[in-house]
């Protein structure tokens, strides 16, 4: 049983990896880019909620937190807090998802969808001019930026964000399994092989954005 | 190796620092930095955040020898992947761009 589940472990690891060699070359992707047109990749930036986004980081690492203490009752046999936990769990990851659709929501608003993803809503945002009052739904672009540029720093972040979304609905998925599991009571400290595994990719995802955040959000925050 | 119990003290600790990692990276963020130091100081506080979250949550730090060695490969891929890229794509404009600093001899 011991060494089941400790290869169950480490087989969930050896997916880890491949997931850090997936979103390694986004991140690549962002780094050159962010290389090449730094004051765009700061305009664009600039535009992101940042409550949002600081909102959102607190909510996966609240979730990473009861799922790591899902794990512990269920390690130690507590039943009524592992499901409580659990549940909490998918709660918070589902904040999480519907915070990320208001901003995309804003960001479809502002016509900053990159491409023609969206048909009949192309990537055509409204740019802030010298001496106009100040608009929130318009494009600061910071000197040396062009709109061009701006739509490369969406792309990257749309895919990555997505990308990471979509672990999240994945990760939203898997944990309704083990809730519907734990209330049929399959797990107690001698089996409990999917809580732990599951729990490594929920803390990976977590991982990700803990990265995304400063990266995305934070960026151009010192550009005057 | 019998399975080990983190007891949990140690995972609201570890909650408690990535809250105030959090808050402290968007400090950082409006603060102007010397030497462009704003990046250096983000990623700082993220790797930090990221080795508590695999230590403590992820059981790393009380699990075995192999997967302590898997994830040294992953990271190790990484470092790859970065050093080899950015060689290439920051050497390409020296014969063109003396400012850079190094001069290309043909």
């Amino acid at each position: 049983m011991e060494q089941q589940r400790e290869a169950g472990t480490l087989g969930m690891w050896i997916f880890l990896v491949t997931e850090i060699m997936f979103f390694g070359g986004m991140f690549l992707a962002y780094a050159l880019y962010r290389t090449t047109f730094p004051a765009a990749f700061a305009s664009g930036s600039n535009h992101l909620d940042i409550y949002l986004g600081a909102v959102n980081t607190g909510v996966l690492i609240l979730s990473s937190f009861t799922m790591a203490m899902a794990v512990y009752f269920t390690q130690v046999g507590n039943r009524r807090p592992q499901i409580f936990c659990l549940a909490l769990t998918l709660l918070l990851g589902l904040t999480f998802l519907g915070i990320k659709a208001v901003e995309y929501h804003q960001k479809y608003e502002d016509h900053l969808i990159p491409g023609h993803l969206i048909p009949g809503n192309p990537f055509d945002p409204e740019v802030q001019e010298e001496g106009r009052p100040l608009d929130h739904h318009k494009l600061h672009l910071l000197t040396g930026a062009t709109v061009a540029q701006v739509e490369m720093f969406y792309w990257i972040y749309f895919a990555m964000t997505g990308m990471h979304a979509l672990h999240m609905i994945i990760g939203a998925g898997l944990l309704t399994f083990l809730l519907i599991y734990s209330l049929k009571g399959r797990f107690d400290p001698e089996y409990h092989s999917p809580v732990e595994v599951i729990g490594l990719y929920w803390h990976f995802v977590d991982i990700v954005w803990i990265f995304l955040f400063p990266l995305l959000y934070l960026l151009g925050r010192h550009y005057h | 190796m019998s399975e080990h119990i983190v007891p949990v003290k140690v995972y609201v600790t570890i909650f408690l620092v990535l809250v105030v990692g959090t808050l402290l990276t968007v400090w950082a963020a409006f603060v102007d930095f010397p030497w462009r130091l704003n990046t250096i100081v983000a990623l700082t506080i993220a790797t930090v955040k990221a080795t508590f979250v695999v230590l403590y949550f992820m059981h790393v730090r009380y699990s075995a020898r192999l997967i302590w060695v898997i994830m040294a490969a992953a990271l190790f891929w990484m470092a790859i992947l970065f050093a080899l890229t950015f060689s290439d794509y920051q050497t390409r404009k020296w014969d063109r761009d003396r400012t850079s600093g190094f001069v290309i001899l043909y």
